[in-house]
């Protein structure tokens, strides 16, 4: 990571934990708000960490997956889905039903995302109009899925939206969440921790395996790949997937680990921010994380201000209005895409139809 | 030799494309240890011959023996395993990857599934001190030579243990040290038993390096030779299927007024480094100034800069007397200027459109091409239909993409656009790069019968043969500079090479000079 890209990681990051802890500095001492907006940073970068992952398996090996959003909103549907019926239907307790609901979220990623591998790699459609394909589906089936599931006459559950399973249990990460006052850090829940542990394990994969020079090699120069005997199209059909399970996870987040509750597009835009964080971070699982947890810190900003809502000086009075400061994602995401960080280098082959 | 040496045999290999039979019952051997040159014009079906004996595409008849057995070939893993190792003319190399990366991509060795660069690394270093070819594996190929990437690439093929080596026109893309390079290694992996197939089009090669020579023509086997039992011109009328001037024929130059004039030009490149620095020199109606030199070394940023694709950082430009500095390419254009571009394809040609809309490129804008600003259709067809006939383009009709036509013919479109005009210079860079001996044979004779009409050609081009068989004076370019101009009967091979190599006439004399 160069020192310009660098600098504008510590600047936002300054700016959004300093205005916190400059509002808040008469209620609490900085390093409870410090540590607060950390905890809160790493849990809301949880889906963009793994929608940016799920882009680095697609872009790496040369197909340009803009359906995350799409796949993340499928799986967060399908997910709380099978939780609710697990545990109200066939009377589960909350644990196991939440559970199933994770595999399904991530089955269902893999699904859309074998959907995108069929019409980007198979049937070479133009691989942005693949994903806004998947993206305009999921909308589609989740948006009418609920309404008939839950709210339409004659819907299974009558009307009445039923008891959710509730949300995946917080994990105390031994010794380190006994620390006091900054081990609140280390009280996360299981999707927020495996991420974090799949961003290592895909930057081993990526950079240290048989698998990811492969799958480097199918989107730098498919045919070089194809002329020393590597399949290329098997290779992007499973990385792919692969990326697709990854949203799907990252689905999971939205429904059964933040809350447990779905609403229609509830995504608002997270599988966009995590091609942001890919792109920002230069196509690598460390630097897409990197990247992921300055968004987070932005939305972190949002959630934190609230607690100090009445401290807000009146010259400041523009932050109380959640709006303005929950826009501050977006902003970061268009300003960073503006170009201001330098210059990026997508794999060679990224977007590009492979024929032999 | 006996039947045994024989290490890889095609049989009756017959390929059909789409409209063309590539491979018509095509026979080739190959004996063990041996160079066995493949020439051919371009089309001729060489590559897809050997495309089909590395696995990339399938013959619809005939069969393959290695070492005297029949195989199948499905894919590239298969010829791989049969010990044929295929080194493509564009380079299969990836530029972020290190040399090791590369070479083991695809047969990767592991250690407990992490990828063991160490040993690669280390096997690549015995390769290539056993076989004298110097790649450093840690390197990114990006970084790597021309040259050097393709010892990368004959590294990887003798890591997969290949014994059979097809090199599909190795010296395309190569300078002549790097070829004389590249021919000292084959030599040295054909004396170590590796056997080695050079498919090329160019003669000299062929005669330097083969053991045996087939020649191809319209996808048959024209005959198989020896280089002792034949020559350049036997060969080329073999290639091309009827008699070929090799030797350019000209009369002396009669330079009159001068068309262009250079001074003090100074050019940047994409990444602002000075690549031409302080150039002057002059071009006269009626002659031809060849501009030698390595390439790199600042011709294709000279070129542009004349021609107004590229800025120019300081100096004077002048057509006929005019200041062109700084122009935009129309108004230079408009001054008298043609134009053959180094890369046809990317500033030649618009390749998705037809060869009749690429013949106006310059002038569909003026009468009688345009009126009120609306195309005249017509008039571009017929403009068209006569350009194909007087510069005999092979095109199946005039509304074909360019995309369709092959490089000859590519060239031969942009040929009849520029020289169709009125016109005072013509600045030709890299004219016949790529193109087979019948081509070049047509763009030769054009350029000299532009020269005898009297007009002034600034060619620019990197094959010292076809600088000394043209030029009427020769200027040599280095590292931006121009080093010398010398009249065309003063100039030998040798004194041109130091000049190319940035060794003054003066200075090279004091070197050979013995000391007192």
């Amino acid at each position: 990571m160069d020192w310009r890209r660098f600098a504008i990681i510590a600047l936002v990051i300054v700016i959004m934990f300093g205005t916190v802890v400059l509002i808040g500095t008469s209620q609490n001492t900085p390093l409870v708000i410090i540590t607060s907006m950390m905890a809160t940073t790493i849990a809301v970068a949880t889906p963009l960490t793994l929608g940016a992952l799920s882009g680095i398996y697609c872009e790496r090996a040369g197909v340009v997956n803009i359906g995350i959003e799409g796949m993340m909103l499928g799986a967060a549907f399908f997910g709380w889905l099978a939780a609710i019926y697990m545990n109200t239907i066939f009377h589960y307790p909350a644990m196991p039903s939440l559970i199933v609901g994770v595999i399904a979220a991530v089955l269902t990623g893999g699904l859309f995302a074998l959907l995108h591998a069929v019409l980007s790699i198979t049937f070479k459609v133009d691989q942005i109009i693949g994903g806004t394909v998947i993206n305009i589906l999921a909308t589609g089936i989740t948006g009418f899925l609920n309404r008939q599931l839950f709210f339409g006459a004659g819907s299974v559950f009558q009307g009445h939206i039923p008891n959710a399973p509730g949300v995946l249990p917080t994990i105390r990460i031994p010794w380190l969440a006994d620390i006091p006052t900054v081990g609140r850090i280390f009280e996360q829940q299981p999707i927020a921790i495996s991420a974090i542990l799949l961003v290592i394990i895909t930057h081993f994969v990526l950079f240290r395996t048989r698998w990811g020079l492969r799958t480097r090699a199918v989107g730098e120069h498919p045919r070089a790949a194809d002329t020393v005997g590597i399949n290329v199209i098997r290779m992007r059909y499973m990385n792919v997937i692969i990326g697709g399970f990854l949203a799907g996870l990252g689905g999971a987040y939205f429904t059964l680990e933040s809350i447990s509750s779905f609403e229609a597009n509830m995504t608002n835009g997270r599988g966009f921010i995590a091609l942001a964080a890919m792109i920002f971070g230069n196509w690598t699982p460390f630097g897409a994380w990197t990247s992921a947890l300055v968004f987070g810190a932005a939305q972190a900003l949002q959630i934190n201000l609230q607690f100090f809502r009445e401290l807000i000086p009146p010259q400041l009075a523009i932050l109380q209005n959640s709006y303005v400061v929950g826009l501050a994602p977006y902003l970061l995401t268009m300003l960073i895409l503006t170009g201001i960080i330098g210059k990026t280098i997508p794999p060679a082959a990224d977007g590009q139809v492979y024929e032999k | 030799m006996t039947e045994n040496d024989v290490v890889l045999e095609a049989k009756e290999i017959t390929k059909q494309f789409p409209g063309v039979l590539a491979n018509d019952h095509v026979s080739i051997d190959l004996h063990k240890g041996e160079i066995h040159a493949l020439l051919g014009e371009n089309g001729a079906g060489k590559t897809t011959l050997m495309n089909i004996l590395y696995g990339l595409y399938r013959p619809d008849s005939g069969q393959v023996f290695v070492n005297g057995k029949p195989i199948v070939i499905h894919s590239p893993k298969d010829s791989i395993q049969a010990g044929i190792g295929m080194v493509h003319q564009h380079f299969m190399l990836i530029p972020v990857f290190s040399v090791a990366e590369n070479i083991m991509l695809g047969d990767e060795t592991t250690h407990l599934g992490v990828l063991d660069i160490k040993a690669v690394s280390q096997r690549v270093r015995d390769l290539s001190h056993q076989y004298g070819l110097e790649v450093d594996p840690d390197t990114k190929v990006g970084q790597l030579s021309v040259g050097a990437q393709q010892r990368v690439e004959i590294v990887k093929t003798l890591y997969r243990n290949a014994n059979i080596l097809i090199l599909d026109e190795p010296t395309a893309v190569l300078t002549p040290q790097e070829t004389e390079d590249l021919f000292r290694i084959m030599r040295q992996l054909a004396a170590r038993g590796v056997s080695i197939i050079f498919i090329t089009h160019k003669l000299k090669e062929v005669l330097a390096v083969a053991d045996r020579i087939t020649v191809m023509r319209a996808g048959h086997v024209v005959g198989t030779t020896k280089p002792n039992e034949t020559n350049e011109p036997k060969l080329a009328s073999m290639m091309v299927g009827r008699e070929v001037i090799l030797t350019v024929q000209k009369q002396p130059a009669k330079p009159k007024d001068e068309v262009l004039r250079v001074e003090d030009l100074s050019v940047l490149d994409d990444r602002d480094l000075e690549v031409v620095k302080g150039v002057s020199f002059d071009v006269h109606a009626g002659e031809i100034l060849g501009i030698a030199g390595v390439q790199g070394n600042g011709q294709t940023q000279l070129a542009e800069a004349l021609t107004g694709l590229r800025p120019i950082k300081s100096g004077k430009v002048f057509i006929s007397d005019k200041d062109v500095s700084g122009k935009t390419p129309r108004p230079i254009i408009e001054t008298g200027l043609a134009h053959i571009p180094e890369d046809r394809q990317r500033h030649g040609l618009v390749l998705s459109y037809t060869v009749a809309d690429n013949m106006v490129l310059c002038n569909y804008y003026l009468k009688p091409f345009a009126k009120w600003g609306v195309l005249q259709q017509d008039k571009v067809d017929e403009n068209a239909r006569r350009l194909i006939k007087d510069f005999d383009v092979r095109t199946p009709s005039p509304y074909v993409p360019t995309s369709k036509l092959s490089g000859g013919n590519q060239q031969k479109v942009i040929v009849a656009r520029e020289l169709s005009r009125p016109i005072k210079l013509l600045i030709a860079s890299q004219p016949t790069r790529g193109l087979d001996v019948g081509s070049i044979e047509y763009i030769h004779k054009e350029i000299v019968a532009m020269r005898d009409r009297g007009i002034g050609v600034l060619l620019i081009s990197a094959e010292l043969d076809e600088i000394m068989a043209l030029s009427d004076r020769i200027a040599v370019m280095y590292q931006g500079q121009i080093m010398d101009v010398i009249k065309a009967g003063q100039a030998t091979k040798e004194s041109l090479g130091l000049l190319m190599a940035g060794i003054k006439p003066s200075v090279a004399a004091e070197a050979a000079a013995p000391k007192p």
